[in-house]
């Protein structure tokens, strides 16, 4: 039996978002930086480690947002390509005495290999089969992990320790402090990496993959390549995540890394407005403070307060804080000519 | 042998677990061409229901058959109120709704009903089956039921004319309205029977596994396994997917050393993987072709 579906009225994957408005302007650029740059001066430890987490979810999100916006390709299964990089940066600092910074790397690169390899036989899949199939990943990760066979060096059920960092060059300041600037900085890296990928020869062609697969193909583009290429980019700048997660959290263990996570991640970047590279930023804070504010509402009910808030944003501003965003520029562009 | 007879009886067993979620998760891609991640806990809270009624004193097919009715309503009322707006977004709007209802049910299930484990029963009792060690009463009683509902649903497919209506909305949408199909409400009637499915599905499971908010999650994921082994258009072979995936589930952890309750989740990735690489179709699925 075979039944014939009109490629062209189908609902599309997401929605293609213009290049131009994938990114901030310079000038809000700037100001951005600034702001992220002066605030951790002013507040306690706790809220430094908290903006550390936003900027550790914001890179999450943001190479989940390459995969997505960019390509148009589905991932429910973040939390293992964060948990490998966790892992890597955790083994490496704790058994082969590797500095901290010289782990985030190599925990990039292997999390890159391991997302191109996935991304072999994601290939063949699209929309919900690879929805499901990154699902099914995201659910067998915490099990792979407590494996007796690798316990030597993640430490099983139990997990590792990590030891936090010193600023260095006896720099007087505290390592929450030091860790901020640092993960900041790596920040900053990988953002500046992924605009600029966007807006390459390899972008064109994941947008292009995006909006039509079979005409990106006529093109001359090599959708196989392109495809597993993007899952490694996002896979390798989530791993770098990890890594800076497993130093910021000092912890790493299989159970902090399930579905759940992948979950929070997803939706970040549908919070944040699905290829909008910035709103990362905005999703991640989603899903490191909402919870909290959902938790404060009502304590049982923090899950459907969270869902409830989902299907709000759903229907009433469908892009995110992309939207949001666009509103209030031309608002305050209305403002001004009067 | 023996080994191998009793451990295929075993499987034979779990995966009409299995097989009963697959069925509800076909019956929803049927209608929207979606995975509807939030089905295990929508079977999950109509357990609750039936349990609840049976604390109150009904009788076990009472409660039954008055979840049944609940399940089909609120799902309908769920296509209504949240999917229906949704229908022409893109798929990622859709998972992020899934997604959504997933966590409302299951933190409402667990401020409702708290998160203890509960004892659930069963109408078929728990004596060995037919002297069998290896298969209860309640588990023949499983298999008997996901097989008459797999009769059931082909008869209404095949000889109802809301059955055939419901085929036409689902394979070709346009052409099906130019005939007077009302299609939006075939989505609607769709979800309605995935979810009272996907109940009877939770009223089976509950006995084995217990009742609690996070019951489904492994079987969720396993019925998934299933329905892509059988193909995602069709009910029987999401039933025999079941089966199969139960069966295999129980010989791998036999014959292979060091495969035990620890690598469960694994498997299910490794299948549904497999399946989808070597065969995406599944075994008895629909093959489409995409006109551009």
């Amino acid at each position: 039996m075979t039944a014939i579906q009109e490629v062209v009225t189908a609902a599309p994957v997401v929605e293609a978002v213009p290049k131009k408005a994938m990114t901030l302007g310079f000038g809000t650029s700037l100001a951005m930086l600034a702001l992220l740059i002066i605030v951790p001066l002013f507040v306690k430890n706790f809220i430094i480690f908290q903006l550390t987490m936003l900027l550790i979810y914001g890179l999450a999100v943001l190479a989940l947002n390459i995969l997505t916006g960019g390509s148009g390709q589905f991932s429910l299964g973040q939390s293992a390509f964060y948990a490998v990089g966790a892992y890597t940066s955790a083994i490496l600092m704790e058994h082969a005495n590797i500095n901290y910074a010289l782990t985030l790397p190599i925990a990039g690169i292997i999390c890159f290999a391991f997302g191109f390899l996935f991304g072999q036989p994601a290939l063949r899949l699209s929309g919900v089969y690879l929805a499901l199939a990154t699902f099914a990943l995201a659910t067998a990760m915490p099990q792979l992990l407590k494996l007796g066979f690798f316990e030597p060096w993640t430490g099983g059920v139990q997990g590792l320790v990590v030891t936090k960092p010193d600023a260095p060059f006896g720099l007087p300041i505290g390592q929450d402090m030091w860790l901020y600037y640092f993960t900041l900085v790596v920040t900053i890296a990988i953002y500046i990496f992924s605009v600029n990928l966007l807006r390459s020869r390899s972008g064109r062609a994941f947008m292009a993959i995006r909006d039509n697969e079979i005409a990106a193909s006529a093109m001359g583009i090599d959708v196989a390549l392109y495809k597993t290429l993007a899952f490694g980019v996002s896979a390798g700048i989530t791993g770098v995540a990890g890594g800076l997660g497993a130093i910021a959290v000092q912890f790493v263990a299989p159970d902090s890394y399930t579905i759940t996570l992948a979950i929070s991640l997803f939706l970040g970047m549908v919070v944040g407005g699905v290829g909008w590279l910035p709103g990362s930023i905005v999703g991640s804070a989603f899903i490191i403070f909402v919870p909290n504010i959902a938790e404060g509402i009502s304590k049982g009910l923090s899950g459907a307060v969270f869902g409830v808030l989902l299907f709000l944003i759903i229907f009433l501003v469908p892009h995110g804080a992309r939207q949001v965003a666009l509103v209030s520029q031309h608002l305050i562009g209305k403002l001004r000519k009067n | 042998m023996e080994l191998l007879i009793n451990q295929v009886l075993a499987g034979i067993a779990t995966g009409a677990i299995y097989a009963c979620m697959a069925l509800a998760v076909v019956m929803i891609y049927q209608a929207i061409d979606q995975l509807n991640f939030a089905q295990g806990e929508m079977a999950m809270f109509s357990t609750f229901i039936s349990w609840q009624l049976m604390q109150w004193g009904f009788p076990y097919w009472w409660a039954f058959l008055i979840t049944l009715a609940f399940s089909f309503a609120a799902g309908i009322a769920i296509e209504r109120l949240l999917f229906k707006p949704l229908a022409k977004a893109p798929i990622l709007t859709n998972v992020a709704g899934f997604i959504a209802l997933f966590a409302i049910i299951n933190s409402v299930a667990g401020l409702i009903w708290d998160f203890t484990i509960k004892q659930y029963p069963t109408p078929f009792g728990s004596r060995p089956f037919l002297g069998s060690q290896l298969i209860s009463t309640h588990q023949a009683g499983m298999i008997g039921v996901t097989v008459l509902l797999l009769i059931g649903l082909y008869f209404f497919f095949q000889f109802t004319r809301i059955g055939l209506a419901m085929r036409a909305a689902a394979s070709l949408p346009e052409s099906a309205r130019l005939v007077g199909i009302n299609t939006s409400w075939m989505i609607a009637l769709g979800w309605g029977m995935a979810a009272a499915i996907g109940s009877i599905a939770g009223m089976m499971i509950a006995p084995v596994v217990f009742l609690e908010p996070n019951m489904m999650g492994g079987v969720l994921i396993y019925g998934f396994a299933a329905a892509v082994l059988g193909g995602l258009t069709s009910p029987l072979g999401a039933v025999v997917g079941g089966f199969l995936v139960g069966i295999f589930e129980n010989l791998v952890g036999t014959y292979i050393p060091g495969v035990g309750n620890e690598l469960k989740l694994p498997i299910a990735l490794a299948l549904i993987i497999t399946v989808l690489v070597v065969k995406p179709a599944g075994l008895f699925g629909r093959h489409i072709v995409k006109r551009v």
